[in-house]
């Protein structure tokens, strides 16, 4: 789920979020009954979903890969659901708060391509090689080493995620409503651990569909309320204008030609290069969590054509995302109706108050804080310092919470709430099921039985699920009790994504790749990225190497780093490929391209055709592109 | 979803027909009582009123299309 972290979330703030439990917090919001019951109700229903499926769930082909039946809509729909995150509605919509429009930079051009590219030239050789899992594919192309060595980094990568994901959830439960910790790690991961394991993967895409309609009617109200208050689009740009000064907040492109002329401190062509071609490539093209459910489309058009009405939706999402932080630029005001400022996570974390004496634990760093990297009224800081009844401090991360309080009543808030549990259990449920799918086809049955029954391996499935969501709580409480853990943790991301990226693009599309050129290639790809990222950590002045510009933030880091990582991966295959026997062309059949003759499809009528909706995502990308330049 | 009993559009347009109820019954309440949350903004709008309309007319239409048993 962290697969395109949040701006705000790169830059580490994520990694503060234990220090939040340090402070006594004010919820922001009080359910009423009301609320409760459309909480309840959700997880009552996602419950009875899981026990409605279990028996459907009974073959391995069922469990792991939904009997291969989904249509288009549900696995493109599903597709989507599994990466909007309730972290990524709230990290993106404090990050359009920080930096304005460029953070949709990461819902277009970091998504759109890569999706239209899966399903109109991957998706094929995916679908055709009828592999489980993307390190299946990777088994059938370069042999048993390459597959290992992306399964567990896979595995491993899922599971840490979705504990430091349930964990961060926890904790913006506390910060929002004030619930417990436990509380909410046990109640949501027990209801995805139910609804999964006695389901499979019918049953997280079930809910994933379900979980994006909740999404949608929770979170839209708020964007639109605010486009209302504050006139519409053009008197949002006037109030913005007025209120920061500045336009940029309105461009995608235009200022983009200097790191330093755009608050992200990133250039195009990391934009580009990095995020739009192998980072973006790298998640929606590889991963297995989305990949997966596009695999159990019912046929070879659904397949293709799952990703393209996927990339409709994508494009939309910040309307839900990126609008309200926006809007919360200009209508978010203090109990005084004085305009209320966000801050990062670090000036929180200096300003924590301490939950046993009820005063902030160190004026001093508080006060520098705010004085440094905010721009608070003098008045404010005072207020804050002295610990003045109903002066807070709130974060970016909080923009998306602080609007639904100030738009959404009693039932509504209840959707709204529902929509950021739903958000995270459609991103945990992906997280477990990927997993279960990957350590059963790819680490259980190749290196610990390999002749059990295909119901054996259905009960090992549903076990790796139960086993999986143990250990992500696990993770999680890792995470709460050491504090530096999490930026690592999101680092992982990058790690792995990219080379398997240039792993998996040079055996789809060139024949003479050998099998070991793809494991050594996979290798070298992972030690680059680890070794680029621990050089940045233990000599900070190395990120004006690795990402072109001494003063680039962490995301434009992580951008260069995966450009490294993907290059690496590519030049050594190639290299050791020259120096290696290739296989048989006939042997990759079905693998690689040149080398498989796809099956025909049968004619549909031209509304139906993947091209002609392909032709017209890509013409509502290039002119929402053009018209937010 | 093929082979899979009730479509999972049904199970949608149920879920939105009770929470639009819910909340367009709501809606009507505070409405007619007058009782609006003291920190909402835009109360004057109506919004659980039409909005919880929206999603209860939206579920109805997902219930009577996919309901189980009907022919395609």
């Amino acid at each position: 789920m962290f697969g395109l972290v949040p701006a705000s979330t790169a830059a580490g703030s994520l990694g503060s979020l234990p220090a939040l439990l340090a402070f006594s917090v004010t919820p922001m919001a009080h359910l009423k009954p009301l609320d409760i019951a459309v909480i309840v109700i959700y997880f009552g229903m996602v419950i009875w979903i899981g026990f409605y499926l279990k028996g459907r769930s009974n073959t391995s082909e069922e469990f792991f890969m939904a009997g291969r039946e989904m249509t288009a809509w549900i696995a493109g729909l599903s597709f989507v659901s599994a990466n909007l995150g309730s972290l990524e509605l709230m990290g993106w919509a404090g990050s359009a708060y920080q930096y304005g429009i460029l953070a949709t930079h990461w819902y277009w051009v970091g998504a759109i391509p890569a999706m239209l590219f899966l399903g109109l030239v991957m998706m094929p050789f995916y679908y055709v090689s009828k592999t489980h899992s993307v390190p299946g594919y990777l088994q059938l192309r370069y042999g048993e080493h390459a597959r290992i060595l992306a399964a567990i980094s896979f595995a491993a990568e899922m599971i840490l995620m979705s504990g430091v994901n349930m964990f961060a959830m926890a904790v913006v439960m506390k910060v929002v409503l004030g619930w417990s910790i436990p509380f909410s790690i046990l109640i949501s991961a027990v209801a995805v651990a139910i609804y999964v394991t006695l389901g499979g993967l019918r049953s997280a895409i079930f809910n994933e569909v379900m979980q994006f309609v909740l999404i949608w009617g929770g979170a839209m109200l708020v964007p639109i309320l605010g486009l209302v208050q504050s006139g519409g689009w053009t008197g949002l740009k006037t109030k913005i204008m007025a209120n920061m000064h500045s336009d940029s907040y309105f461009h995608l492109w235009r200022d983009t030609g200097h790191f330093s002329a755009n608050p992200m401190g990133t250039h195009w062509s990391g934009i580009v290069l990095g995020l739009g071609f192998v980072i973006s490539f790298g998640y929606w093209t590889t991963d297995f969590l989305v990949v997966q459910r596009v695999l159990a489309a019912h046929n070879l058009r659904a397949a293709r054509m799952a990703p393209i009405i996927g990339s409709f939706f994508k494009m939309a999402v910040p309307f839900i995302v990126i609008l309200p932080g926006l809007l919360g630029l200009v209508l978010l005001q203090n109990p005084d109706k004085s305009p209320m400022k966000l801050v990062g996570e670090d000036v929180v974390k200096s300003c924590a108050v301490s939950a046993s004496q009820d005063k902030i634990d160190d004026p001093g760093a508080c006060a520098t804080a705010m004085a440094t990297k905010t721009t608070l009224p003098a008045a404010y800081q005072q207020k804050v310092l002295s610990g003045t009844s109903g002066v807070e401090l709130h974060s970016y991360n909080q923009a998306l919470p602080l609007m639904m309080v100030r738009y959404l009543g009693p039932g509504l808030l209840g959707l709204g709430i529902t929509a950021l549990i739903a958000g995270f259990m459609s991103g945990m449920a992906g997280n477990v099921s990927a997993f279960s799918t990957v350590w059963t086809y790819d680490i259980y049955k190749p290196l610990i039985n390999k002749k059990g029954s295909d119901s054996h391996y259905v009960l090992v499935g549903r076990l790796s699920i139960l086993i999986g969501v143990a250990i992500s709580i696990g993770a999680g409480y890792l995470v709460q009790h050491a504090h530096g853990i999490m930026d690592y943790v999101q680092a992982l991301f990058s790690f792995f994504i990219a080379p398997l990226l240039g792993a998996i693009l040079m055996g789809m599309f060139w024949k003479r790749a050998t099998a070991p050129a793809g494991f050594l290639g996979l290798l070298t790809g992972i030690v680059t990225s680890v070794s680029l990222f621990v050089w940045v950590k233990v000599d900070p002045t190395a990120i004006g190497t690795v990402a072109l510009y001494p003063q680039a933030t962490d995301m434009a880091a992580n951008l260069y780093r995966a450009l490294w990582a993907f290059l690496t991966t590519a030049i050594v295959i190639f290299v050791v490929s020259l120096f290696t026997k290739p296989r048989p062309v006939a042997e990759l059949d079905g693998l690689v391209y040149g080398a498989t003759i796809l099956p025909k499809e049968d004619p549909v009528p031209f509304y139906k055709n993947v091209y002609l909706w392909a032709g017209l995502a890509v013409c509502v990308f290039a002119a929402l592109n053009i018209m937010f330049w | 979803m093929h082979g899979s009993g009730i479509p999972i559009w049904f199970f949608i347009g149920v879920v939105l027909v009770i929470y639009g109820s819910m909340i367009f019954g709501y809606g009507v309440y505070e409405w007619q009582t007058g009782c609006y949350p003291p920190l909402v903004e835009l109360t004057n709008l109506h919004t659980p009123v039409w909005w919880g309309g929206l999603l209860a007319a939206l579920g109805t239409l997902y219930v009577v299309k996919f309901r189980p048993g009907r022919a395609k």
